[in-house]
């Protein structure tokens, strides 16, 4: 029997994602590049979450937010990979564990 | 007419593109040319900002009022004064490209916008645009490791903090249906009626804007930035974004949410208290000048969000002089730190200030000033800062704020005096390098405000009245 797909499991979904997206960050040790992906993706939750508020408001403001959201976010991951880029050239590592120049 | 409102925003953005496309087509060295403009631009912003009107534009996402105004001249002062510093700096260190100022332009724009949100979409819009231009300005020595790493740093933990305040926003739109700050403050008149998932959004939102002003928890990113920057974006990052990120942080706790301050007050006072508390322990060991500025600008906030948790508009006017305080003491205190050079070589150790007084007997004094100020002593400005501050929490019965904030800064006040007493009573060594005008001119100004401030202090608290009371409306 199948259950009708609401507000609730898109919100589900959604924190689920941004969940994944925030341990993506913390918890990886390994590639800077994990945390740009992460950093999208939680970006794309939020989107997830905008969209599905605003059909369940009727309301499109949502759906215009959730398009600037977008806009911003290639932005920022091209500010993203340009500033690892200096990174990559200047260290010749992206690894996390050698991000530890000044200690914090 | 919208676009009167935001024709300060308008000439800057067309400011800074004139600019590039000059940067681009003069092949030679246009630096110090493109500085220029941008400051006239900053200046010719400032005058449009006094003299627009007030109101509100596009729809209601834009709003115009008495704070909007003092923020951004406030704004554009800090980012003043750090472009100013930044003439010769950038020059020495081989960074002197035209996009700096650039940048500079376009984040300040955004922090402009932040001033005027009144509408989620528009706080969020104009967040991002000061993020993007302050990541890529962390990073601008571009072939030097630390400061690529503090803009990698920067820009990690900043598009993560970001994203969470996208989030809160996000629930509050789905949760309220609107996303326009005088409507979400109607929708929740009454205390009782905001859902759990509303309090989260706000929660959320809260946390990513704590991150942007480097409150304590989320401040980790700070001193290791504030190191690695080269020290004119330092001081632009210890200004200008600071007093936007605590605008809109003031604006959106205070009109849209601020019947809600029973769900958000325990947060800030926690937030508070631990911004105090870290500011004064942690500066404590450093011994990198710019570290230590890092801790005590976390300390400074610790101090500023007092009034925010009092939620009352004397609570208000008294973060808005603290403000005001802070960005021409901390814009003066970088004005000495970047006249610390050597042979060409810029330093940054603490003990490099050792017996100042007798080689620059000026910027030993120079310095003193913001130093005591910074610890609050009266009769300088930080003492004003802070008084109205510390009154305001009293007058709403937050007598323990009050309280620590007084015992915090007692603490803080041994790691500003041990630098006084460096530059007074320790053998002298090697003299500085000669100081170009431009350190002089911001340094002799920004002192001259600290020093005299209580003199005339009449106006600046009178406009913080006035900005404080359109928030309470």
């Amino acid at each position: 029997m199948a259950t009708e797909v609401g507000l609730g499991h898109y919100l589900v979904v959604s924190a689920i994602l941004l969940v994944l997206a925030i341990f993506g960050i913390f918890l990886n040790r390994k590639n800077v590049i994990i945390i740009l992906m992460s950093i999208e993706l939680m970006l794309l939750a939020v989107n997830l979450n905008l969209v599905a508020f605003s059909a369940a408001l009727g309301d499109l403001v949502g759906q215009v937010f959730a398009m600037f959201v977008l806009t911003v976010a290639a932005a920022e991951a091209a500010i993203g990979l340009a500033i690892v880029v200096i990174y990559f050239r200047n260290r010749g590592s992206i690894q996390v564990e050698d991000v530890n120049l000044m200690k914090g | 007419m919208n676009w009167v409102l935001a024709l300060p925003e308008i000439v800057l953005s067309l400011v800074a593109m004139v600019i590039l496309i000059f940067g681009v087509l003069r092949q030679d060295d246009s630096f110090f040319l493109s500085s220029m403009f941008a400051l006239g631009g900053f200046l010719l912003a400032a005058l449009l900002v006094l003299t627009t009107g007030s109101g509100i534009g596009y729809h209601g996402q834009f709003v115009a009022d008495a704070f909007s105004s003092l923020v951004k001249i406030l704004i554009l002062a800090g980012a003043g004064l750090s472009l100013i510093l930044s003439l010769d700096y950038n020059r020495h260190n081989h960074i002197a490209r035209f996009e700096f100022p650039v940048l500079m332009l376009l984040s300040v724009t955004g922090m402009m916008v932040m001033a005027s949100a009144s509408n989620l979409m528009t706080l969020y819009l104009g967040l991002e645009l000061q993020s993007l231009g302050l990541y890529v300005l962390a990073a601008f020595a571009r072939d030097d490791l630390r400061s690529s790493e503090a803009g990698l740093k920067y820009f990690v933990l900043s598009a993560l903090a970001s994203g969470l305040l996208l989030y809160g926003v996000s629930l509050v739109y789905g949760f309220s249906g609107t996303m326009d700050f005088a409507a979400l403050a109607r929708t929740l008149t009454i205390p009782q009626s905001a859902s759990p998932g509303l309090i989260v959004g706000i929660v959320f939102v809260l946390v990513g804007l704590a991150f942007k002003i480097s409150a304590v928890p989320f401040h980790m990113w700070t001193p290791d930035v504030y190191e690695g920057a080269p020290t004119p974006v330092t001081a632009f990052f210890s200004t200008a974004p600071k007093v936007a990120a605590f605008a809109l942080l003031l604006r959106t706790m205070a009109t849209p949410f601020g019947h809600q301050l029973i769900a958000w007050q325990t947060l800030i006072i926690i937030v508070s208290v631990a911004s105090m508390i870290l500011g004064a322990l942690a500066a404590i060991g450093q011994s990198n000048i710019k570290r230590l500025m890092a801790y005590s600008s976390i300390g400074h906030m610790g101090y500023a969000l007092i009034g925010l948790a009092v939620g009352t508009p004397e609570g208000v006017r008294g973060v808005l002089i603290y403000l005001i305080v802070y960005v021409f003491m901390s814009a003066g205190t970088f004005a000495c730190i970047i006249a610390m050079q050597r042979r060409g070589r810029p330093l940054e150790l603490i003990t490099d200030l050792n017996g100042l007084s007798a080689t620059d007997p000026a910027l030993a004094l120079a310095m003193a000033i913001f130093m005591f100020s910074m610890a609050g002593v009266p009769p300088l400005a930080g003492f004003f800062g802070k008084l109205y501050v510390f009154l305001a929490a009293v007058q709403g019965g937050l007598w323990t704020l009050a309280v620590i904030g007084v015992l915090t800064s007692v603490v803080g006040s041994y790691y500003y005096l041990r630098i006084v007493k460096l530059m007074y009573f320790d053998a002298p060594e090697e003299p500085f390098d000669p100081r170009p005008t431009a350190l002089s001119f911001v340094a002799g100004a920004t002192g001259l405000f600290t020093a005299f401030f209580f003199v005339f202090p009449a106006p600046f608290v009178g406009a913080a009245q006035a900005a404080a009371k359109v928030l309470f409306g």
